[in-house]
């Protein structure tokens, strides 16, 4: 079981989220018309061996979007922050 | 040509003739050479897909000139960390005659390598558990019979003939509401392809070479001109990577940028038991499949556990899951014991189906992006990656699965979704 | 008792106030409570338990453990039938019932012995090198491999269900301890002291591992108080007949606790079995050492025990294991079992010791007992009577070679050296590595959270080390666990141990003893699937020269037991053929579960009728009541015809959609998604989430929206109502709603933060009905009060507020079906209440339910599309919405859905379809070709969505067409090869009924 510290509610097993895949990604801005840059963010990745900062979303506890930093070897889960800026700024993990 | 001991065949009568003997006059089913400088073509990776190619490429091109480069043993990835099951029953053009072709090459392959890979063409019975996966099935088996491959839709009495001891009761979360039938699907004896491929190989003159693991590309102008790796560097006119599960990792090293991620998908088998299961069977409610291995072991997966993962082992709620649908479906099965669990890193690609195409790097091609559908797959893409090395162009068979498909969005999407690759 | 005749007269930790009856292949036999199947067997003198897996030789009982290879049975029997039942493990209990397995016709005349006889040409793979045929198919192998598939298995499952039921239990620890052996205890004892919550698991039913089975007055006592500690604390929890099975991620552990199995059947809801899933913040593994075999001629018969097992059952279960026994031993550990088996009364006839200078204590100890010791020798071959295939004697010999001599006995007790049992460490990634001195694997560097203690650390070779041992890991983890402070609570130690009077670890591995003087010599390394020498130098030979290549073809390790008491000979053996160090192999890795695991422990709960959630409507009672046939959505039921009496499938749905035209109806569309859209941004919000423009609705309003993957295909649809300039109401469809509402969230919390936006699902706390036909307006105007139905106050695609018996309710009128009609939203707790209003209102307008089945008859008829339609491979303009799509901003997939493949006008587009001949059935997922054509490969598009159509009278479609609407009027085949039909369409407009929209606007 992976357990990730929530921000929110604490320690919970995995199988309490939904995986979101790479965080690293940056989505084009909402007018961003290149194609290019969207076909990247939508079908790229750099899929590391090793550490990956991914995405999270607490669905069946506090449904927040969190940024979890994991190994992708021995799935230690490194760090854990809400994906929010203004939330993440707050929290000390 | 290979020294002459290597050109023994297997057959009853050797085993009886070895058997008097002591079984001393066995060669060695594949040599153990160092690797040359150079060669005309390096497949880099020695799993299923690499050593078909590798055998393609020798007996259908007449390119011999071959080294495997294998990172640890060979048939040591997916090829031996699967559910054994090959099947046809594919929807979307590109897929259903490519796995079709598969299929065909799996029926001959043991004659063909003179290897017994132990193709067993039990059958395959793809339940439905509810209207809209009937009509589903239904236009699956409709596209399968109109390109020439068996299908039929059972009715739940149908599937009952057939292995009366599923949980046909309405009471059933899931009801079986009938099943798409593949008479010729079944299973195959996966590290056999692997070493039957390997010796066949090794046959015709390929060098494989083991615990060698490439660590660079050579690339000038544009045009790879070998490899480095932990045992030197190997130059090559073309080289063809199929390592399904480290695709990023690997084609990283020449600069390029997949759409693929790496998941692990767990497998497991029960203890043997004289035949109790005698089809292949696949349970769409809870994305469940399970066969019985000709040693008795009930062989089943799940789903992926569903993050990226390089790890080859997975984690428990995922386990629970498979276990709840085996004993819903069979509900028999609880009192069995599991015996072993193991997990392989699956090539996730952004729509479900397969890369084997050039890269934009002249000389260097890739076969990636397996998904689940990678074992099977095994024949033919060793065919058709042979052929695209070989010639430089894609056989007609895998045009489709081109690596630049997502800019023009000619997803081959089975599934319908998207480029979730997890949910594939 | 004369019917136990090894049973000694005391001795063991058994019942002998109580008799408990069992039966063996039918032979009834008696026991105590305490006895393993084993023991009792052996106390009955039975000795041939089993067949091998290959060659059907006949088998006894190795070892006293979970190790077990040979003695495996089919406990119990119908539908409890538990086949590949380790003897060794199967608690005795009153009536039990054991039948052997793998054999035919009976276990002592096994017709599959002939196997054994043409052994010669069965080699390790030798299937893969035959059985193929010259044809190039799979008809020979197929043929064999029905044969061979009967030959092989082991025992045989039941096709029953099984009656029990199964438990799983969520639990923490500060500290898990693996291994109730000293080292364990003692780690428990400390990490309690250390404050800790303490959980300590053990496989076997009682607590003390090796200690429990030797006669040591000291150990007896330690034992004692150790337990009576642990007991008395209230942090700690014993866990006995648990087995830690596997090492999770995140230090979790799946513990198996048999908790009826040694009872005749469980107490009512009592469960059979319980998966403790445990969180441990620390985890000291205490598991102990495996005792390893010899590998000699014929060392597979019954009657060849391990040593410190043959010990174990004078200890634990006051049972001989054999009368006069010749021990052979490559290490110190085989003195203690020899002994302790004289001790028990078994004549002991020699002591083979494989090292050139055994230990002066055990020499003397046997010179007082005038049982010759012979140094620098080993066993050579178990020599079996000719009548009965059990140990007679053993020929022993010099390990250097030289003349041997032949021992009559009928136990052959053999310690090859121990291995630690490094499995749930090597699961977590921990590579042992191999230690020459001590002649096998040793756990590598532990990993923060990892402790290890005693035997499994290959440092534990006596109690009392081990005990010390213990005590520092469990102090360790207490400390490192970090635990929140909870009260201390004073814990009595027991006194300690005297250190031992000896230690060594010596050992003289012997690989593969020297060939006793006899023709045909098969020595084995995996007992249960019959891997000899032999075969492993032939894997060699011929290049499955990896560790795993060699496993793989020779099956070694692939037992039921994976190979515990086989691997490291099998390593060893390898290495030699090879010439290199075993470390130069490099090591296998260990996958879980540790022993196997009953799937119904890793199912619990969770199987048959509640394997996965049901989620039910608020209306769901309303349905069954009205004689509803449900059907699943998803996790959802939803009603999906309500047949009267007499009336099938197709006779009710029809019924039903005609109605709906001709008066009214009412079906429960709760199960959509609904989305609660607040704040300053919320209009910006949608506009960037959907196709079309939202952020122009007015309040009051409600309009059909179209939402995009991100690569530009088709996601969802629904309306979307504005319900305040910062407000929406939002709705999905049922299979999209979770997908659709973590979108929103990802897209607010990382993409665009800056949006003032909060998103919520209200699916639950809203009902949904939809009421529809021209007797519609009737019945809301007599169900509802404060709404004004009129056109003018409430046309298509307005809202309005008002209450329903009181209950506040939201009507949008929109409509699915063609007709005037109103969704009729209320809080959930209202549902019922509204449906009851709405019924009787209805009462008088002929208002009746109808399900998903007419629902999907009035939306095809009208040409809207549905799940078959957005099948994720498709564009709002394959469906024809692409108008829709706004040209004038930006939103999800607006960049991607303009790529080449996505704007070929060769694409299917939606179409309309009309059987040609009225009688003509065609159904979902039939192919489209052209009139004439042989109908082969993919066609030109196919059908998504079939219904009779009441208003056509006959059946009709939606299909993907390439050409779409280009093709109006053609006539096409709908290919239905699985269903084994054939009919002629005509291509049509996909709006078959009412095209103006009059009926709605109505």
């Amino acid at each position: 079981m992976l357990i990730l510290h929530c921000p929110f509610c604490g320690p919970r097993d995995h199988s309490e989220f939904l995986y979101g895949g790479d965080a690293r990604r940056t989505r084009p801005a909402p007018d961003d018309a290149d194609g290019a840059r969207w076909h990247d963010y939508v079908f790229l990745r750099d899929n590391p061996r090793g550490t990956h900062v991914e995405h999270w979303q607490h669905i069946h506890g506090c449904r927040a979007w969190l940024t979890v930093t994991r190994d992708t070897v021995t799935h230690e889960i490194l760090a854990v922050t809400a994906a929010r800026p203004a939330a993440a700024a707050g929290d000390g993990r | 040509m290979p020294p002459k001991s290597q050109m023994s065949e297997y057959s009853v009568l050797s085993l009886l003739r070895e058997g008097l003997t002591g079984h001393t006059g066995w060669p060695r089913a594949w040599r153990d050479p160092a690797p040359k400088a150079e060669y005309d073509t390096v497949i880099i990776g020695g799993g299923g897909h690499g050593l078909a190619t590798a055998y393609y490429l020798a007996k259908n091109h007449g390119i011999t000139d071959v080294a495997v480069l294998e990172k640890g043993w060979l048939g040591g990835g997916n090829v031996g960390r699967n559910t054994t099951i090959v099947r046809s029953n594919y929807m979307i053009p590109g897929n259903t005659e490519f796995y079709e072709f598969s299929l065909k090459l799996w029926e001959g392959l043991s004659q063909d390598l003179n290897y017994n890979v132990m193709v067993s063409q039990r059958g395959q019975l793809n339940l439905v558990n509810g209207q809209a996966q009937l009509d589903a099935a239904a236009r699956r088996g409709n596209v399968m019979r109109a390109n020439g491959i068996d299908a039929e839709l059972l009715t739940p009495a149908a599937v009952r003939r057939r292995v009366p001891f599923l949980d046909f009761s309405p009471a059933a979360r899931f009801p079986i509401y009938g099943a798409l039938y593949q008479p010729r699907a079944g299973t195959v004896r996966h590290d056999a392809v692997a070493w039957g491929f390997a010796r066949g190989a090794d046959r015709r003159g390929v060098d494989l070479i083991q615990n060698c693991e490439v660590t660079g590309f050579r690339i000038e102008r544009g045009r790879v001109t070998g490899v480095e790796t932990t045992r030197g560097t190997i130059g090559a006119r073309r080289v063809g990577l199929a390592v399904a599960g480290s695709s990023g990792q690997v084609a990283a090293l020449a600069g390029l940028r997949l759409p693929i991620e790496s998941h692990v998908l767990q497998a497991f088998v029960t203890e043997p038991l004289k035949p109790l299961l005698d089809y292949v069977i696949g349970f769409g409610a809870a994305h469940f499949y399970i066969s019985q291995s000709d040693k008795g072991g009930l062989v089943y997966g799940g789903d992926l556990d569903g993050y990226n993962s390089y790890a080859q082992r997975g984690n428990l709620p995922l386990i629970e899951e498979v276990a709840s649908a085996a004993a819903s479906l069979m509900p028999c099965v609880s009192r069995l014991r599991q015996v072993r669990e193991w997990g392989g890193i699956m090539d996730m690609s952004m729509d479900g189906s397969p890369i084997i195409a050039a890269t934009p790097v002249d000389g260097l091609y890739l076969n990636a992006g397996w998904c689940y559908g990678g074992f099977k797959a095994t024949p033919a893409s060793g065919w058709c990656f042979a052929h695209t090395i070989a010639t430089g162009r894609p056989h007609e068979l895998n045009a489709r699965f081109a690596l630049d498909r997502f800019r023009a969005g000619a997803h081959i999407d089975e599934k319908g979704a998207g480029p979730t690759p997890n949910a594939h | 008792m004369s019917d136990q005749p090894l049973r000694m007269a005391a001795g063991g930790r058994i019942d002998r106030s109580r008799r408990l009856v069992f039966h063996f292949d039918g032979r009834r036999m008696a026991g105590h409570p305490g006895d393993t199947l084993a023991s009792a067997l052996l106390a009955n003198g039975v000795r041939l338990v089993g067949r091998s897996f290959k060659y059907h030789r006949p088998r006894g009982i190795l070892s006293a453990g979970p190790e077990e290879p040979n003695a495996l049975v089919t406990l119990r029997s119908g539908a409890r039938a538990e086949p590949n039942t380790r003897a060794t493990m199967a608690e005795l209990f009153d009536g039990l019932e054991a039948e052997s397995q793998h054999r035919w016709p009976s276990l002592r005349f096994d017709a599959g012995a002939l196997n054994d006889v043409v052994s010669p040409f069965l080699p390790a793979g030798f299937y893969y090198k035959t059985f193929m045929g010259p044809r190039p198919d799979t008809r020979v192998w197929m043929w064999f491999e029905k044969h061979i598939r009967r030959a092989a298995g082991l025992g045989r499952a039941s096709t029953a269900p099984d009656p029990d039921h199964y438990a799983k239990a969520h639990g923490f620890a500060d500290v898990l301890v693996v291994g109730g052996g000293p080292a364990g205890l003692a780690a428990a004892l400390a990490a309690a002291d250390g404050g800790a919550r303490v959980v300590l698991a053990e496989q076997m039913p009682a607590l003390g591992g090796g200690l429990a089975d030797r006669w040591s007055a000291d150990g007896v006592r330690w034992l004692a108080e150790a337990k009576a500690a642990l007991a008395a604390h209230p942090s700690v929890t014993v866990l006995t007949r648990t087995t830690v099975a596997g090492w999770y991620d995140g230090n979790v552990f799946s513990c198996v606790e048999r908790v009826a199995d040694h009872l005749p059947e469980p107490a009512p809801f009592q469960p059979r079995q319980r998966l403790h899933i445990l969180r441990a913040r620390q985890a000291v593994i205490a598991t102990g050492a495996i005792e390893q075999p010899l590998v000699f001629a014929d060392n597979d018969r019954p009657g060849v025990m391990l040593a410190a097992a043959a010990a174990a059952f004078p200890a634990r279960y006051g049972v001989r294991p054999g009368r006069r026994a010749v021990v052979a031993t490559t290490n110190d550990g085989g003195y203690d079992s020899a002994f302790a088996l004289m001790d028990a009364g078994v004549e002991l006839a020699a002591i083979a010791d494989s090292r050139a200078d055994p230990p002066v204590w055990a020499r003397a100890r046997a010179a007082g007992a005038g049982v010759p010791v012979l140094a620098g020798w080993t066993v050579l071959g178990a020599v079996i009577g000719l009548a009965d295939p059990q140990v007679c004697a053993a020929d022993l010999g010099p390990l250097d070679g030289g003349g041997g001599r032949r021992v009559a006995c009928d136990l052959i007790a053999v310690s090859g050296g121990w291995a630690p049992a490094v499995h749930l460490l090597s699961q977590q990634g921990n590579r042992p590595a191999f230690d020459t001195e001590r002649a096998a694997f040793l756990p590598g560097p532990l990993a923060p959270g990892q402790h290890a203690a005693g035997a499994v650390t290959g440092h534990g070779d006596d109690t009392a080390q081990c005990i010390a041992q213990g005590l520092v890991a469990g102090a360790a983890a207490a400390a490192a666990a970090d635990a929140p402070a909870r009260s201390r609570v004073a814990l009595r130690r027991p006194a300690p141990l005297p250190a031992a009077a000896r230690a060594g670890v010596a050992i003289r591995p012997v690989g593969e003893a020297p060939d006793p003087p006899w023709g045909r010599i098969r020595k084995f390394v995996d007992l249960q699937n019959d891997v000899t020498v032999k075969d492993i130098a032939l894997a060699n030979r011929e290049g499955y020269a990896s560790v795993e290549h060699l496993k793989r073809y020779t099956t070694l390790g692939m037992g039921t037991d994976q190979g515990k008491t086989a691997n490291p000979a099998g390593m060893a053996l390898l290495a030699r053929q090879q010439g290199r160090p075993v470390a130069a192999l490099g090591t296998t890795r260990f996958r879980p579960p540790y022993t196997p695991v009953a799937l119904g422990a890793l199912h619990g709960a969770e199987v048959g009728a509640t394997l996965a959630p049901v989620r039910r409507t608020a209306l769901h009672d309303r349905h069954l009541a009205a004689g509803a046939v449900m059907a699943e959505a998803g996790l959802w039921m939803r009603p999906w015809y309500y047949p009267l009496a007499g009336e099938d499938m197709d006779a009710a749905y029809r019924r039903e959609a005609a109605h709906v035209r001709a008066a009214c109806g009412i079906v429960d569309v709760s199960t959509l998604g609904k989305i609660d859209v607040q704040g300053p941004d919320a209009a910006l919000f949608l506009d960037r989430v959907y196709a079309n423009r939202m952020d122009t609705l007015k309040v009051g309003r409600v309009r059909y929206g179209l939402m995009l993957r991100e690569d530009g295909f088709l996601m969802d649809d629904g309306t979307v109502a504005r319900l305040a300039e910062t407000q929406y109401f939002v709705t999905t469809t049922t299979a999209q709603a979770a997908p659709v509402l973590s979108m929103l969230e990802y897209l607010l919390e990382v993409a665009w933060p800056d949006l003032r936006v909060h998103v919520a699902s209200i699916t639950d706390q809203w009902a949904a009905m939809a009421v529809a036909g021209p007797h519609s307006r009737a019945v809301l105007a007599a169900a509802l009060d404060g709404i004004d139905l009129a056109t003018e106050a409430l046309g298509h695609m307005g809202w309005a507020e008002g209450r329903c018996a009181g209950a506040p309710v939201r009507v949008h009128r929109a409509s699915f079906s063609g007709e005037l009609a109103y969704e009729v939203f209320c809080p959930t707790g209202f549902g019922e209440h509204v449906w009851d209003r709405l019924m009787a209102a209805g009462a008088d307008h002929d208002l009746r339910p109808y399900g998903t089945e007419a629902m999907a008859t009035l939306r095809i008829e009208k040409g809207h599309i549905a799940g078959a339609e957005i099948d994720g491979r498709t564009t709002a303009a394959d469906v024809g919405l692409g108008r829709m799509a706004s040209a004038r901003k930006s939103y999800t997939g607006s960049v991607l859905k303009e790529r080449p493949d996505l704007v070929d006008p060769a694409r299917p587009r939606l179409v309309g379809l009309e059987v040609v001949d009225a009688s003509a059935r065609i159904g979902n997922g039939a192919l489209l070709f052209g009139d004439g054509d042989p109908c082969r490969g993919h066609g030109l598009g196919h059908v998504t969505s079939v219904t009779w159509s009441p208003v056509r009278g006959r059946y009709i479609g939606l299909g993907l067409l390439s050409g779409g609407l280009d093709r109006l009027g053609e006539r096409l085949i709908a290919d239905e090869p699985v269903r084994g039909r054939r009919s002629l369409v005509t291509v049509v407009d996909p709006v078959f009924y009412d095209p103006a929209g009059e009926k709605l606007h109505a």
